[in-house]
């Protein structure tokens, strides 16, 4: 009976997600963060920082990624499918239904208005999803200098849209922190035989 | 067959589409023109209708190429394959993640992956907002309308929070943007 309950907790809670999902996977880390984290306490905030680095470095969109994760932690295999279900039935009758019946959906002014209001808080939720994680993050040198650099070469990507993947700059990174972590490994080795 | 079309189709974008949607733009081109089920003006307006619309935008598009090629059954099967990849592999990597996530050599991968990822996403909020405000088409010249609504918006969030010091939910936000966007722009 309890599982029962959990099962529908996650389906409505992630049809939600779902439904205010826009713009791409960055905008719904700010709304997962406020229902799975804040609201319902399902996962920590460092489970969400994972969850995000796991789903940037896998295929497919993070909604699924995240979905999957905090379904198979609250309630196993079961739980997994129920909340990746959520998160796509509700886009999956809204884009059935244009569809069948719209062939002009961007001509509707109302929608092509509130979606130009949409766009606004897209940027402005990706963006505090971000500041909550620089302030959540270590206050150390490395990371910072990384994630600088980050971002500034995504933002270069960006503005002259460089063929360049983000997942590559992941790579490069992921490699510099394991040098880094090689070469202070092996200096603290020889210091210790030294001694 | 059509459905094994779909199928096969949907789970390579699935299976390859790294980066978030818009880094999966090219994957999906590739596929959707090469079987023939969009030309390059319907999928641009896709692609448009599928960020207009809640819903990650990989799984917007297969479901809409699904259902104008096969119905009801394209659009399940075509979803499916989309999101199956995905599904799988986070299944597997939380199998394994208990044990990986002590391993010293993992941990030190890990620490420069996440401040990229922060940097990352920084950026992409960052672009977003200057796109939406700044156009370049005949020099840079500033989105009167986009900014004075940027500002109604950015003034509310911060009032909530100083008033009810807390923040306005992320769900809340959008639909208040939506009503801001009509009331502005008209209806």
């Amino acid at each position: 009976m309890k599982k029962r309950k959990i099962l529908l907790d996650l389906l409505l809670t992630f049809m939600k997600i779902g439904l205010f999902t826009f713009g791409g996977g960055y905008a719904m880390i700010s709304i997962i963060e406020n229902n799975c984290v804040e609201r319902k306490k399902w996962i920590s905030h460092d489970d969400m920082m994972n969850i995000t680095v796991i789903a940037e470095s896998t295929p497919g969109p993070i909604a699924i990624n995240c979905a999957t994760f905090v379904g198979y932690q609250q309630a196993g295999f079961p739980g997994s499918v129920i909340a990746t279900l959520g998160i796509v039935v509700p886009s999956f009758i809204i884009i059935f239904l244009i569809s069948m019946f719209l062939d002009n959906f961007l001509e509707i002014a109302i929608i092509a208005n509130a979606f130009k209001g949409i766009k606004i808080a897209v940027g402005i939720l990706i963006l505090d999803a971000a500041v909550t994680m620089i302030k959540k993050m270590q206050k150390k040198v490395f990371p910072r200098v990384i994630m600088i650099f980050s971002f500034a070469a995504m933002l270069l990507i960006n503005i002259f849209s460089w063929n360049f993947s983000s997942i590559n700059l992941m790579l490069i990174a992921a490699a510099i922190s394991f040098i880094v972590f090689i070469l202070n490994d092996t200096s603290m080795q020889k210091g210790g035989a030294e001694k | 067959m059509i459905y094994f079309d779909l199928f096969f189709g949907f789970l390579r974008v699935g299976c390859f589409a790294f980066g978030g949607a818009y880094g999966a733009i090219p994957l999906i081109r590739d596929v959707v023109l090469s079987y023939g089920w969009l030309n390059e003006d319907t999928l641009t307006y896709m692609i448009a209708v599928s960020e207009s619309t809640p819903g990650p935008i990989m799984i917007n598009l297969a479901t809409y190429v699904g259902s104008s090629q096969g119905g009801i059954w394209g659009a399940i099967i075509a979803t499916l394959a989309v999101v199956l990849p995905s599904y799988l592999i986070i299944l597997l990597v939380m199998a394994v993640l208990k044990t990986l996530i002590k391993n010293k050599y993992f941990q030190a991968v890990l620490r420069g992956i996440k401040p990229c990822v922060i940097g990352i996403i920084l950026a992409t909020g960052v672009y977003m907002i200057l796109g939406n405000l700044i156009t370049l088409s005949d020099g840079i010249s500033l989105k009167t309308q986009s900014l004075i609504l940027t500002m109604i918006l950015a003034v509310i969030l911060l009032g909530v929070k100083k008033i009810k010091n807390k923040k306005l939910s992320p769900i809340m936000t959008i639909i208040l943007s939506a009503v801001l966007g009509v009331i502005m722009y008209g209806f």
